[in-house]
């Protein structure tokens, strides 16, 4: 069975991909092998460091769902606003869209339906 | 010779099974649970297999059709017809039959599934009975080549789906979903009767070949076109595609584990539904580009708005749906590629290929999609809780969840050697050719699909332990590793997926003159 | 004349079944205006059957021949069938939104947003 699997522009062979990925990971692990192991555990060299201050609890250092991403919403403040309005959540509000394609897409299919 | 009977029969043994195991499910279930438990399972697994074989004889001996009730199974223009199909025929092309493959799959992952997560829920038996009929309106919106037959079964499958949307009340929100999903999937169903109506006033035939036969005939009308808004714009509502998704996060969101999984695969029903209209009831009489740019700019809305959407949600399942109304959007977009070039000679240059990626990608967005939503239908199942501000830590406990879920949001995000990134690739590289600006749009979606899954797995399964729970039983991680199985099996060798479902699927979308002459030639080869 | 009159008919019911659907507040009138469409669509499907002097294709004894397909009126009648059904679902539906939430009001039952 031919494992090459062609596109438009070439092809794309994930038994080849996996071989190379698993030599760079080979390549990774030496290399993380010649580190330094001389650290010393339970001391201050494998805490935190948090610019000075004392490390908080573990559980208050998980940033919770609702804020990762908070400066890719942030930016695109006004996109999301829209969107926001746009998720009304009220029922007339979803067949109102459905209503509102329809008589669009009528419009054009009317113009420019026909073969 | 039994052989040939079950083979010859079996498109209607793949409906019929499950809709007499469904009805004979509340029996069985007074013996012992067990029993009906063994009873579903098996319902499903024949209704598998005999998808199997009717694959083998489509993808052998190419469309099959299959006519009720008529004196031979093939006979499609009995002689005192006067040349009009007048039984409902079932009409099994590639297509259909990829899709049926597709559904009765994730349907038995998701009932294997539910037998350990329901296990200690009320109100089993008519679960059980919603979740068979459920499958059927799906296989049977797939198999069918008869306008009001398609009609029965999308309603079917929207009434069955509706009542389990709101199977587990919680607090009256999943009614709430379930009352938006069913008003809209009635005033939809309602639409395309409407739809199916001016059709069969001008031609006098709901067999979908004789009315495209007859449409190309007469020419064009405007009442065609009325009926050609009406469904289209309908299906794509049933399929998500935005600006009309909003019962899509609802209706998934608040679903059972298992059946918001089988709901994207009801999903894909009505965007087959909406393929097959697109190609091969209006394909020959309309016009093709103005059809396809409709479905490469719903699909760019999807893509785009679902996954923006689904950045900012904090409910794990709710925004799982959100990605799936994104990844619909990929679906839309290839085979919309592939519908405006249709006719061209850009038509073999790329616009093939972008069908084949298309299509490919909705039965790898089934399997993953699937997936993820059975593990967020395991998590919910062990901490109580869909929040994902509430999760955290459950790495330490639920192994087995963690490694399934990293495989289904490496595949979603298009990540190799997953499926995903097989039939993404596909998707860019095709669509690059028609427009540069739809394929980069499609590379940021996955981008940002990535990210979404990234902020998903750090906040269920990272950081320090909170819940001190157990992995989930085994039924469900044996319903998570099918669908596992296959984004395995079609990400190292996407060629066995081409090969035998998906370039046969779109060559047969893509050909309605062979579809109307398979069921207007008079049934024999 | 007559036959027009019909599908006017019809799209006056399908029109005040969307006003119903998309401008009334309460849930069980949204529904209504959901049943008053499926009505609209029955009465259409009825009258493309409609054929004038037509008689019912029962061949036994039959005066004329001049028959009427019952494709449609098949059709109506499973309509019918699948309308009692959705509605009922609705309605129960309404039912328990409404023991839950204390309201049927279409801006108040949307705690299901963004």
């Amino acid at each position: 069975m031919n494992l090459d699997f062609l596109t438009p522009y070439g092809f794309w062979n994930p038994i080849l991909w996996l071989l190379v990925i698993f030599v760079a990971l080979l390549v990774a692990y030496l290399i993380w092998l010649r580190g330094n192991s001389r650290y010393k555990k339970g001391t201050e060299q494998t805490k935190p460091f948090l610019s000075g201050y004392a490390p908080e609890s573990k559980e208050a250092m998980m940033v919770s769902a609702s804020n990762i991403y908070w400066g890719f919403t942030s930016t695109l403040k006004g996109y999301y606003n829209f969107l926001r309005k746009m998720h009304t959540g009220d029922i007339r509000d979803y067949l109102g869209w459905y209503v509102g394609i329809v008589a669009i897409m009528l419009i054009l299919y009317i113009l420019w339906g026909g073969a | 010779m039994i052989w040939e009977f079950l083979a010859n029969n079996s498109p209607a043994l793949i409906i019929a099974i499950p809709l007499i195991a469904a009805f004979a499910t509340s029996l069985i279930s007074r013996v012992s649970t067990r029993a009906r438990n063994i009873w579903v399972i098996l319902a499903l697994v024949l209704t598998e297999i005999f998808v199997i074989i009717l694959l083998y004889q489509v993808f052998n001996f190419g469309t099959k059709v299959y006519v009720f009730g008529a004196s031979s199974y093939n006979l499609t223009l009995p002689p005192d017809s006067g040349g009009i199909p007048i039984r409902i025929i079932f009409v099994v092309d590639a297509m259909s039959i990829f899709m049926a493959f597709t559904a009765s799959t994730v349907a038995l992952a998701g009932v294997i599934y539910s037998i350990s997560c329901e296990n200690e829920q009320t109100g089993q038996d008519k679960y059980y009975t919603l979740l068979l009929l459920m499958t059927v309106g799906m296989l049977g919106m797939m198999l069918t080549g008869d306008l009001f037959n398609f009609f029965v079964f999308l309603e079917i499958n929207s009434l069955a789906s509706a009542a389990l949307v709101a199977y587990r009340v919680d607090r009256g929100i999943a009614v709430e979903a379930a009352f938006k999903y069913a008003i809209i999937s009635s005033l939809g169903g309602l639409m395309v009767l409407f739809a199916i109506g001016i059709l069969y006033g001008q031609y006098d035939a709901l067999n979908m070949a004789m009315v495209a036969y007859r449409m190309q005939a007469t020419g064009f009308s405007n009442l065609d076109k009325i009926a050609m808004a009406l469904l289209t714009v309908t299906l794509a509502m049933k399929a998500g595609a935005i600006p009309m998704h909003f019962w899509v996060p609802d209706g998934y969101g608040k679903a059972p584990g298992a059946i918001s999984a089988m709901l994207v695969t009801t999903t894909y029903a009505s965007l087959y539904g909406l393929f097959r209209m697109c190609f091969t009831v209006f394909g020959l009489a309309a016009n093709t580009v103005t059809l396809g740019w409709f479905l490469i700019i719903l699909g760019v809305l999807s893509m785009f708005v679902g996954v923006t959407m689904a950045l900012v949600q904090h409910d794990i399942k709710r925004l799982m749906a959100y990605h799936s109304v994104s990844q619909t959007g990929y679906m839309l977009l290839g085979v919309g590629v592939g519908l405006a070039t249709l006719g061209t000679t850009a038509f073999n240059q790329y616009g093939l290929a972008a069908m084949e990626g298309g299509i490919f990608h909705l039965i790898n967005n089934s399997m993953y999609k699937g997936l993820l939503f059975l593990t967020a239908g395991a998590i919910i199942y062990r901490i109580g809780t869909s929040d994902l501000d509430k999760m955290g830590g459950l790495g330490h406990s639920m192994k087995y969840t963690m490694i399934f879920f990293m495989i289904g949001a490496l595949a979603i995000a298009g990540i190799p050697p997953f499926n995903g990134f097989a039939s993404k690739l596909l998707i860019y590289e095709s669509v690059y050719q028609f427009n540069p600006i739809l394929s980069i749009i499609a590379m940021i979606v996955s981008i940002l699909t990535l990210a979404s899954f990234v902020k998903v797995f750090h906040s269920a399964f990272m950081g320090p332990k909170r819940y001190d729970v157990k992995e989930v039983p085994l039924p469900m991680l044996v319903g998570m590793g099918i669908l596992t199985f296959f984004i395995i099996l079609f990400g190292l060798f996407p060629n066995i997926a081409m090969q035998y479902l998906v370039t046969p699927a779109a060559t047969a979308l893509s050909d309605p003159v062979g579809y109307i002459t398979r069921v207007l030639g008079g049934g024999s080869l | 004349m007559l036959f027009n009159l019909v599908y006017i008919t019809v799209a006056i019911v399908i029109i005040i079944g969307f006003y119903a659907a998309l401008f009334k507040r309460n849930l069980i009138k949204i529904v209504i205006g959901i049943s008053l469409i499926e009505s609209g669509v029955n009465l259409f499907l009825v009258s493309l059957g409609y054929r004038e002097g037509g008689i019912a294709p029962i061949y036994t004894n039959a005066p004329s021949t001049y028959m009427v397909l019952p494709t449609p009126q098949a059709l109506t009648l499973t309509s019918i069938v699948i309308g009692v059904a959705t509605t009922a679902m609705l309605l129960s539906f309404c039912v328990v939104i409404y023991r839950y939430y204390g309201t049927l009001d279409a801006r108040k039952v949307r705690r299901l947003k963004e």
